[in-house]
């Protein structure tokens, strides 16, 4: 088995018991770099899939890549839930595609999302993840023409990362009105799960946007609970209501 | 970075940029530029690509582009000759000088020329990103001058710095938005004006200052941009009788020397970029990307960066925020690795002195960022000796003042 379908079964198997699936994203290191592990431990043990995001225009000293996979290494075993890494580019670059790719899949590493590598430029790092059975996974967004929205739900491995507001995360603003239609039609184009993100932060959100997702990511709202030196866990366990 | 390519490599790559090929359609010069934006721009992208192919070209678009800079920014600006800085250098120096531009440097070329584009595409605003803040005063000025509103992020550090030109651009009529984030420079700037294009990518136009990011903005801006050197290759051959042995260009994102360098890449002279060297060769001392960086994606385009081995980004430093940015135009970094530009840098002493210098010989005071192309050209000058050199003053100095007047002065009191 590939690693990057360990994502669509661990979505399928909340689906299955009734629940969208929750994808709670967090920055590695971050608010502290002792946390890190103790926090990706908490937020595994509710989530079903976790993303992890690498630092990038706010680097925190210690916090690199490598850094990053040792951590992952020290934990092996412990997590359950399969990853997605979260980073621009050029750290990924930088480490090199191949190594990368190998380094990621030692580490329990099942997909990458790379924000700034639109699909035109994504050919040399896609076959150096594909031949480890990584995934690269696609964002797609509402203002997404339907011939580019097929091309990227047939291209993105693990699932579809649906942005469900047109902004960059950490704003206030609410799930739009025709979410329903837009979610419908990423569904409609992919074969693996979609999973909405950008603005979910309540169990009211999390239930709206699984009537017609796969999976909910929470981001930002989840920053803020950590931030405060809260525990995730409770948090989390309210989402799913 | 000459070691990029194998000299055969080189020698290709260099005659399609010769004939005018690069970029290719997918924004890369050679190797480097592409379009590295994130999904939620990728329409926004391709709107404005798409409106670059239509007018950029069109006559009556250029009709109306042309008229604006000579009616309204002031072109042909002058060629120069320096008589006392010749004889100072043992040289025979010529001055392209952009600060006779419209609003004082030659952000205006390109801010005029993408407020058109603006207006035709159907902007209802525009937002656009400064350093030094010449691109925001051109910026403002320009969108005042064609009725559409106008936004400037600014880094906090540089709102500080060039305070002068925060009140010039909020006098035009511009809202400025600072920004805290980052290393509230340049950098971040361009970071919070891609955020806030994201939210409105139909009414908002993105005014970009450089030469640098996303295709279409390197081709964009050069195009705009190289009235500087098409006007100045004429006047050498008028005034001068013959063109310069060689040109220098200080380099920041590098849309000034792009301007000036890519109408003289066919011709036989030697073409000088000029970054700053900070106050010394470490990392973080210096903005000398193209002298000390090597290859990474920053900001949508392939291309010379200054990073750590784990490809974080390293700040800058350099007395001159115009100068102030970790990475550098792609069509730079080709220039660079077929051997055709040579990028040198210069440091802070070095150019506040080459400032006074010309101040004191020719009457003229010039931007920092530019202070740094004087500095490289006068050592030029001593290990050259009889040369006819050419040195695009992109700007003028009275923006620096709040810097200038902290430093006594070296050669007058």
């Amino acid at each position: 088995m590939n690693a990057h379908e360990r994502i669509g079964d661990a979505i399928s198997a909340a689906n299955d018991a009734g629940r969208p699936a929750l994808v709670p994203f967090i920055t590695a290191g971050y608010p502290e770099p002792e946390g890190f592990i103790a926090t990706l431990k908490d937020v595994a043990s509710v989530g079903d899939v976790v993303e992890l995001g690498i630092p990038f225009s706010d680097p925190m000293k210690g916090v690199s890549l490598k850094w990053i996979f040792e951590q992952l290494d020290a934990a092996k075993g412990e997590i359950d839930a399969p990853l997605v890494m979260m980073s621009y580019l050029n750290p990924l670059l930088a480490f090199g595609y191949d190594d990368l790719a190998a380094r990621a899949l030692a580490a329990g590493v099942c997909a990458f999302i790379v924000p700034d590598l639109p699909y035109e430029e994504s050919d040399d790092i896609r076959a150096a993840l594909e031949a480890q059975g990584l995934g690269l996974i696609q964002l797609v967004t509402p203002a997404t023409p339907d011939d580019r929205l097929r091309m990227l739900c047939e291209a993105s491995r693990g699932f579809v990362y649906a942005v469900t507001i047109t902004g960059i995360t950490g704003g206030d603003a609410g799930l739009p009105a025709d979410l329903t239609d837009y979610l419908g039609k990423v569904a409609g184009f992919a074969d693996i799960p979609v999973c909405a993100g950008f603005g979910i932060r309540s169990p009211d959100d999390v239930a709206a946007v699984g009537k017609h997702a796969a999976g909910a990511i929470v981001g930002s709202a989840l920053v803020e609970v950590l931030e405060k030196g809260e525990d995730p866990k409770p948090f989390l366990k309210a989402l799913l209501g | 970075m000459s070691t990029l390519f194998a000299a055969d490599e080189a020698k290709r790559l260099l005659d399609v940029a010769i004939k005018g090929d690069m970029p290719d359609d997918r924004g890369r010069f050679g190797p480097f530029g592409g379009r590295y934006v994130p999904e939620t721009l990728v329409p926004a992208f391709d709107r404005l690509e798409a409106g670059v192919k239509e007018h950029l070209h069109d006559p009556a678009f250029q009709a109306e582009f042309q008229k604006e800079l000579h009616e309204w920014v002031g072109r042909p600006t002058a060629l120069t000759f320096a008589p006392r800085l010749s004889e100072a250098w043992g040289a025979e120096v010529w001055i392209k000088r952009e600060d006779l531009a419209h609003t004082g440097a030659h952000k205006i070329n390109n801010a005029i020329g993408q407020a058109l584009l603006a207006k035709r595409l159907g902007a209802k605003r525009v937002i656009a990103e400064t350093g030094a803040g010449q691109h925001g005063v051109a910026s403002a000025a320009a969108c005042a001058r064609v009725g559409l509103p106008c936004a400037v992020f600014m880094g906090a550090v540089d709102m500080e710095r060039q305070a002068p030109n925060v009140d010039r651009i909020r006098r035009l009529g511009a809202e400025v938005v600072a920004v805290e984030t980052g290393d509230k420079t340049l950098r971040a700037a361009i970071d919070e004006a891609l955020r806030e294009w994201v939210t409105d990518p139909n009414g908002i136009y993105y005014l970009l200052g450089s030469a640098v990011g996303a295709h279409p903005y390197p081709y964009l801006v050069r195009e705009l941009q190289s009235v500087i050197g098409k006007e100045a290759r004429q006047q050498m051959l008028d005034q001068a009788g013959g063109l310069p042995d060689v040109a220098f260009a200080c380099v920041g994102g590098g849309s000034n020397a792009i301007g000036l360098f890519h109408p003289l890449i066919a011709d036989d002279i030697e073409l000088i970029g000029v970054e700053a060297g900070g106050i010394g060769d470490g990392l973080g001392e210096n903005a000398a990307t193209l002298a000390t960086g090597t290859p990474g994606v920053l900001q949508g385009s392939y291309t010379i960066i200054l990073q750590d081995d784990d490809g974080q980004v390293q700040e800058t430093q350099s007395v001159s925020a115009g100068l102030d940015y970790s990475g550098v135009g792609p069509e730079h970094a080709l220039l660079q690795a077929t051997g055709r530009v040579k990028y040198i840098s210069a440091r802070d002493d070095e150019a506040l002195e080459a400032l006074e210098e010309l101040c004191a010989t020719e009457g003229i005071l010039t931007a920092l960022e530019t202070a740094h192309a004087y500095a490289a050209a006068r050592i030029y000058a001593q290990e050259n000796p009889g040369k006819r050199i050419l040195i695009g003053n992109s700007g003028r100095g009275d923006k620096d003042m709040p810097t200038l007047t902290k430093i006594p002065p070296r050669i007058r009191s």
